[in-house]
């Protein structure tokens, strides 16, 4: 368990490589508990791979990674079940309706059942939950990964493009689960500066792998961010 | 570990209800099989050690295609991502995998058995029905777990379809001559004679091995 006062994420100098290419390079970061962390930059400059390391689903090949209090690779056992992660796939079979994938994670992470009808009613796909997930649109699909992200209620959340897909009603629906709120942490990518500037406590722009923007959102600019995609 | 694993096997088994992907293929590829040999071997019924190898290599392939098949949903939707976020002892993947594989493999001896009574088995398969089916009982777990360990490892690389026979099938010889062996006096033309311990002892022995080996590694193949 991290200390009240322990920052949630902290990352020295941290690589990790795909075969010869080195997809994040050097990156060194503090997220204090409680703050939100909007990571920018264009396609492949290693945001999704950021939030993989933080996930524990990706060992970092250099530096050192803490989450929650815990070093990782190594500790990964005891914040797993304490991490949200939303990415660019569901993580849902698309076979199974809505309610069957839920029940399953619930299962996994020995949540109550209700707890998944009560997010469905929360995100508006209570009518839609014993639907097949394939035949439902991508917006419908977001909205329940958005569920099975905060399903466990867990305390840091890594969010990739989080309302990519969402209606305004939707966004308006899922913000009280993944929107800003002192009991969690959020490190989420964005692609819209001023939306993503709007949420954060802090920013990371990455570009080929390397920060080249770090620091209080405060002192960062919407031109500043723009300037990492040109 | 045993809710999880329970938590798995539901969910492969509702998907397998739902999307009929893998059982139906296996129990086809069986029947067709006993066609092929019905008429390849010309002759109309087989018995005996001959009857053992043909029913054993059939059903030794059908049980490649499932397989091959155990976790690409796992791999394209998602589901190895979203297991191993979870809180959860991931060997309760591997016991989840294996239990499924079997239930998979008994479903597909209960038609595959009958068939190949009926289109080629000369003696009734009545009286070597209570030994034929611990028999299939020891050779399942032994499939299920080898067969499990094999497509996790081959769902890693891109010729998954490729990798895991060549892994599993040397592998799987040694339960296919095992059963093949104890199976040959129970499909005798006179009717079922005594089998001989050693072979499902044999069966036995190496289904614990693997099972031992596969929970000591299955946490690593997991690793990124």
């Amino acid at each position: 368990m991290a200390a009240p006062d322990e920052p949630a994420v902290e990352l020295h100098d941290v690589g990790r490589d795909y075969g010869e290419r080195a997809a994040l390079r050097g990156v060194t970061l503090t997220v204090p508990a409680g703050a939100t962390l909007a990571v920018f930059g264009p396609n492949g400059a290693g945001k999704s791979t950021l939030l993989r390391v933080l996930a524990t689903l990706l060992r970092p090949h250099r530096g050192s990674v803490r989450v929650l209090g815990r070093e990782l690779p190594r500790e990964g056992w005891a914040v797993r079940g304490r991490i949200g992660l939303l990415g660019h796939d569901p993580l849902l079979y698309r076979d199974l309706s809505g309610r069957e994938n839920l029940r399953y994670q619930a299962r996994l992470f020995g949540v109550d059942a209700a707890r998944v009808d009560e997010l469905l009613e929360r995100t508006g796909m209570a009518r839609r939950a014993d639907e097949p997930l394939r035949t439902l649109s991508r917006g419908m699909v977001q909205r329940l990964a958005v569920c099975r992200t905060v399903l466990h209620d867990p305390p840091l959340l890594l969010l990739d493009e989080p309302l990519a897909n969402l209606d305004p009603a939707a966004v308006d629906a899922v913000e009280p689960l993944i929107g800003r709120d002192a009991r969690r942490t959020r490190v989420m990518t964005s692609h819209d500066p001023a939306a993503g500037l709007a949420q954060a406590d802090l920013v990371l722009g990455l570009r080929g792998g390397r920060a080249v923007v770090a620091g209080p959102a405060a002192g960062v600019t919407e031109a500043d961010v723009g300037a990492l995609y040109r | 570990m045993r809710r999880t694993a329970a938590a798995v096997v539901r969910k492969d088994l509702l998907l397998e209800l739902r999307t009929k992907e893998t059982v139906p293929a296996m129990a086809l590829f069986a029947v067709t099989t006993f066609v092929v040999f019905h008429f390849g071997l010309n002759r109309g019924s087989v018995a005996g050690d001959l009857a053992a190898g043909v029913f054993w290599v059939t059903l030794l392939f059908a049980a490649m295609l499932g397989i091959n098949r155990l976790f690409v949903a796992e791999r394209e939707q998602g589901g190895f991502d979203a297991f191993l976020l979870a809180p959860t002892d991931r060997t309760a993947l591997l016991a989840a995998k294996a239990a499924a594989l079997f239930v998979f493999l008994s479903v597909l001896e209960l038609i595959a058995v009958p068939a190949f009574a009926l289109l080629l088995l000369d003696p009734s398969p009545w009286p070597a029905l209570p030994g034929l089916i611990g028999l299939l009982a020891l050779a399942n777990v032994g499939i299920a777990v080898i067969g499990t360990l094999a497509s996790a490892l081959a769902i890693q690389t891109r010729a998954r379809d490729l990798i895991a026979p060549l892994l599993a099938l040397p592998l799987l010889i040694p339960v296919v001559i095992a059963a093949a062996k104890a199976t040959t006096p129970l499909l005798l033309a006179g009717g079922p004679g005594d089998v001989a311990a050693r072979w499902p002892l044999i069966l036995g022995l190496y289904d614990v091995v693997f099972a031992l080996t596969a929970y000591a590694v299955f946490d690593f193949l997991l690793e990124d």
